[in-house]
């Protein structure tokens, strides 16, 4: 499959970028890692006539200890998430999470910017992070804004990004001493997950959302209410489906989505409680 | 456009269109058939070649971002005739049936290695889950991976 002719150029910096794909309008797409653009564009569900390469952007690639947070770069790819020190220190449930996505040889050319601008509801990081309390940092024209994760899915494929915005970094809160879990349940090694789980307990607080349980990734607010207001983790378990709305697919039922969201909810909990 | 790519070492330049894979260009503009395509979605791994050292899938990769850069095939795995010790290992275990995965196999088992000198068996198992093989001789491929890190 060869994807339909476009044009291709290379920005040297974020800056460039965002000129180049202000001059080129709407037809335009950045291209990153290209793990999530080109597999469409080669379907043709895809078609953009410029793409504006970033992945040599590298300089938003790192991952930086930031005080009460840690900065990741957007060009960061999956696999130095996954080995990243600082992270497995602060934020272990992104850096694990970051090894479930695809395979290696994905996690080498995929990027956390690129996963989470694309918005799609069935890759692990877009959860994972909105579970976290992260903020997204856009660049545009006129300067950059933070986006709060939760203010930052608004549909199947589409996010608060404009069209001449670029996501630049990624804000994970520090989360030393939570208890954490990352349930993937998927019917081959490297597949999307059919539902999947990213959840945190931290004394009273915890924060659970969900993988592929609706068009945009779910924070289960309900759940963590629960927990809030002394519920156990088996009763709490029993909401996790409360904000999503599951689709019927090739791979599950709805009903069958819902099942294993409150199953997954309820390992994710045991696990995050120990 | 007009790409520069070291591939097997040896530096090529060559004006392709910007939507050209790098499983194509390697194929068919060098004419190393080494590589394979498989499923063509970034699932298999039969196209796996390394770009600067690690293993990427080439049917999701444009030769475009592969400019400037080194890309290593099946083909530049032996030295002076000599196989790879991966690919020696293979030989030696019965790391493969009908042969298709085999180049990405052993492309993608060179990188896990080189991250990871001495996996599990569980670990080489985890690390080429980006591999299929269709005969289903993942026994002997993670016999030989576990040689190969031995030797």
């Amino acid at each position: 499959m060869i994807p339909a002719a476009f044009e291709y150029v290379r920005a040297g910096s974020a800056a460039e970028a965002i000129s180049l794909i202000g001059q080129h309008g709407d037809e335009a797409k950045f291209l990153a890692g290209g793990h999530s653009l080109l597999p469409l564009m080669k379907l043709r569900l895809a078609a953009p006539s410029v793409l504006v390469d970033i992945g040599r952007v590298s300089d938003l690639s790192y991952i930086r200890d930031a005080g009460d947070h840690i900065a990741i770069g957007a060009l960061t790819r999956h696999m130095d998430v996954e080995n990243s020190a600082v992270l497995k220190e602060h934020a272990p449930l992104l850096a694990h999470a970051a090894s479930h996505v695809g395979d290696p040889q994905v996690r080498h050319r995929g990027t956390i910017g690129g996963s989470i601008a694309h918005a799609d509801s069935a890759s692990d990081l877009p959860a994972t992070t909105l579970a976290l309390g992260a903020t997204y940092v856009a660049q545009g024209p006129n300067g950059t804004r933070e986006i709060a994760a939760t203010d930052f899915y608004h549909g199947f494929l589409q996010s608060a990004l404009a069209a001449d915005e670029m996501l630049t970094e990624i804000r994970v809160p520090k989360m030393q001493g939570a208890g954490w879990s990352f349930q993937k349940f998927n019917r081959r090694a490297q597949d999307w997950a059919i539902v999947g789980v990213a959840a945190w307990r931290r004394n009273g607080d915890s924060g659970v959302a969900l993988v592929n349980m609706g068009s945009t990734p779910i924070l289960a607010t309900s759940v963590a209410s629960a927990l809030a207001g002394g519920a156990s983790v088996s009763d709490a378990a029993q909401l996790a489906a409360a904000e999503a709305d599951p689709q019927n697919d090739l791979n599950a039922s709805q009903e069958y989505r819902v099942h294993l969201a409150k199953v997954l909810v309820r390992r994710a909990l045991e696990e995050a409680s120990k | 456009m007009k790409i520069s790519v070291t591939v097997n070492g040896t530096a090529h330049e060559s004006d392709v269109e910007p939507r050209t894979l790098l499983v194509h260009y390697v194929r068919e503009v060098l004419g190393l058939t080494g590589t394979n395509i498989g499923c063509d979605t970034s699932s298999c791994g039969a196209c796996s070649v390394h770009l600067n050292g690690e293993a990427v899938k080439s049917c999701t990769v444009l030769a475009a971002q592969a400019d400037g850069q080194s890309v290593t095939t099946i083909e530049g795995m032996a030295t002076d005739g000599v196989m790879h010790p991966m690919q020696q290992a293979f030989m030696e275990n019965h790391g493969l049936q009908c042969g298709y995965c085999t180049p990405g196999m052993v492309m993608a088992a060179t990188s896990l290695l080189k991250e990871n000198p001495n996996p599990t068996e569980e670990e080489v198992r985890i690390g080429l889950e980006g591999n299929l093989c269709r005969c289903t001789g993942y026994h002997n491929i993670v016999k030989s991976v576990l040689a190969a890190a031995a030797k």
